[in-house]
């Protein structure tokens, strides 16, 4: 499985500026591919586009190979499991039928389940360390379980790539472990995965590849030593920043600095 | 609660439902009396009354109950909105504003088929009006849009109702209220076969969405990515739902709560998997409304209560019981 993105624009409506202008990216497989950028530089439009929830402007989005528009839902959703920012749930669920949910796309609309989609399911929840919360109703939940819940949900579709849009936002340290461990894990067994994140920390820890937007462009893009660039970072996020090595693990580690020591 | 003790007390209602509604009325045929005449012996009398009254009421008020529940239930996962009912999309106003019009024109004759035409062709209009707009504002049918537009439509229709009525008599006045809250009395063979046409093939087809639905009210981005074509499910839906809804309106007039109260009790007691919810309202829409009916032909005899005032009369309670009984637990 491989993500690719050609040129790629897209505007919303009739707005006057791109969401993404000119992106070009590609993730082989097996790669744990961290999406960084600051709010509003187009992180989750690049999923929706990759996705092909939203229709590019311009350029072309691949998804193994194959444009995301020849792909059917049902057919990209057995090949790539993505979990959006945010969700809201019109009624309540529990939490063994919300992971559940992941199977559709190998029941389609009829096909009851079978031990196979059983054994997807508790597998998926023991994963994410929520087998736990199984009869939980999921409006009942904090905001970490659900996340955890629907990265299980994602995986319980048993796909070979994975899209997440920052899954570790209101997680704690160890959830926040915990998920970014998992989705390395999944990447050493061959899954690739493109995670949009803003703990640019623990993303130059976990991952192999970067990708840095700023207003819908490209600012970097490569491995660590490409884009935590102290000047990078300091204009993409207008702020000013040390990058050192971390003493533990050896990755670069971004520490944002008092304005008044900068100016 | 167990879904399958559910399904069975709902399909024993049913069939409560069915044999004290053919048996009590202006006439109580007595279960011999029943029984007899059901198998072609017995008087003619009570023949007439069994297959030419009783029976095509009897089915007319289980499809439409069945038929609005389950419009219910889909258009509150499809419009993701608890609060969304049958007519929220403002098929209701445009059935009545068709009734209302043939009914102040005094094209009504009792038993004619003009009365269900005009209603049902109001409803289309209204339809066509929501799902005209919406498409024009946003191709993906946004809900918030089609919200807007039902209701703004709706209210039109209201508008148009009550210049119509203004300019009425009072005898068509007080007709056009009757039809509007509902009533079960026109029906004949003839239009439950209709309303059959409409109401049970698309229920097949809801059944078999019921999974993309579940989908659905977690949100259409979601439903996307776990492999729902979420553009078509809404289009086929939305479709299918309306016109159900505008066949049941156009013979048995705007009858309320069926569609937002029953939804709502299957939901607390067996949670919203729609594969469950939908095949339960269904059957639960069915028996209530059939119940409606006889107590509307019964309780005040030989008055008939028009059979929205009964639904509301016994909806709403039993639903406040129900709600406050989820609250608790």
């Amino acid at each position: 499985m491989t993500f690719e993105a050609l040129d790629l624009a897209v505007r919303y409506g009739r707005a006057r500026r791109r969401a993404l202008d000119g992106v070009t990216m590609r993730v082989p497989k097996g790669t744990l591919y961290a999406v960084l950028g600051p709010n509003g530089s187009g992180k989750s439009t690049l999923m929706r586009a990759l996705m092909g929830v939203v229709r590019p402007e311009q350029g072309e989005v691949k998804i193994g190979g194959e444009p995301t528009r020849s792909w059917t839902r049902r057919a990209l959703a057995q090949a790539v499991g993505a979990v959006p920012q945010a969700e809201h749930l019109a009624f309540p669920l529990t939490v063994r039928d919300f992971v559940g949910m992941g199977r559709y796309p190998h029941l389609g609309p009829l096909r009851p389940e079978c031990e196979e989609d059983r054994a997807a399911i508790r597998e998926a929840m023991r994963r994410c360390d929520v087998a736990d919360l199984v009869d939980r109703d999921t409006t009942t939940l904090s905001g970490g379980e659900l996340q955890r819940v629907r990265i299980a949900r994602a995986l319980a579709q048993e796909p070979s790539g994975l899209v997440l849009d920052e899954p570790t936002a209101s997680l704690d340290i160890r959830h926040e472990m915990t998920i970014f461990r998992l989705l390395r894990n999944s990447a050493d067994r061959g899954m690739t995965v493109l995670l949009i994140t803003h703990h640019i920390n623990l993303a130059a820890r976990f991952a192999d590849r970067f990708l840095l937007l700023s207003g819908g462009r490209v600012a970097a893009e490569g491995g660590a030593g490409d884009v935590f660039k102290e000047e990078i970072l300091e204009s993409v996020y207008r702020w000013p920043v040390a990058v050192r090595a971390d003493p533990l693990s050896g990755a670069p580690q971004v520490t944002p600095l008092q304005e008044s020591t900068a100016s | 609660m167990k879904r399958s003790l559910l399904a069975f007390v709902l399909v024993g209602t049913a069939f409560l439902a069915v044999f004290l509604s053919v048996r009590f009325g202006s006439v109580d045929l007595t279960t011999h009396e029943f029984v007899s005449a059901l198998f072609g012996g017995g008087t003619q009398a009570h023949r007439d009354i069994l297959f030419h009254f009783r029976l095509p009421r009897v089915c007319l008020g289980l499809l439409v109950g069945g038929g609005l529940a389950l419009a219910g239930s889909v258009f509150q996962a499809l419009l993701r909105n608890p609060l969304a009912e049958p007519f929220i999309l403002g098929i209701s106003g445009g059935a009545a504003a068709g009734a209302v019009l043939v009914i102040a024109l005094g094209f009504v004759a009792a038993g004619s088929l003009v009365l269900p035409a005009a209603a049902f062709g109001g409803a289309l209009l209204a339809i066509l009006l929501v799902f005209g707009v919406a498409a024009a504002a946003d191709r993906r049918m946004d809900v918030r849009v089609l919200l807007l537009a039902g209701v703004v439509v709706g209210s039109f229709f209201t508008a148009v109702i009550a210049f119509i009525l203004s300019l009425s008599e009072a005898r068509a006045v007080r007709s056009a209220i009757v039809w509007m809250m509902g009533s079960l009395a026109g029906a004949d063979w003839g239009n439950v076969a209709v309303v059959a046409g409409y109401t049970l093939p698309a229920a097949l087809v809801l059944f078999g969405l019921a999974r993309a639905l579940n989908l659905m009210a977690v949100g259409e981005e979601t439903a996307a990515y776990l492999g729902t074509d979420v553009e078509r499910v809404k289009r086929i839906a939305y479709i299918v739902v309306s016109l159900m809804t505008a066949a049941g309106v156009a013979v048995a007039g705007v009858i309320g709560f069926v569609g937002l109260i029953v939804p709502h009790a299957i939901r607390l007691l067996i949670g919203s998997d729609q594969r469950f919810l939908l095949p339960l309202s269904f059957l639960a829409g069915a028996a209530f409304l059939c119940l409606a009916d006889l107590l509307a032909r019964v309780a005040l005899a030989p008055i008939e209560i028009p059979i929205g005032v009964i639904t509301a009369f016994l909806g709403v309670p039993l639903f406040l019981v129900l709600l406050r009984r989820s609250m608790t637990t």
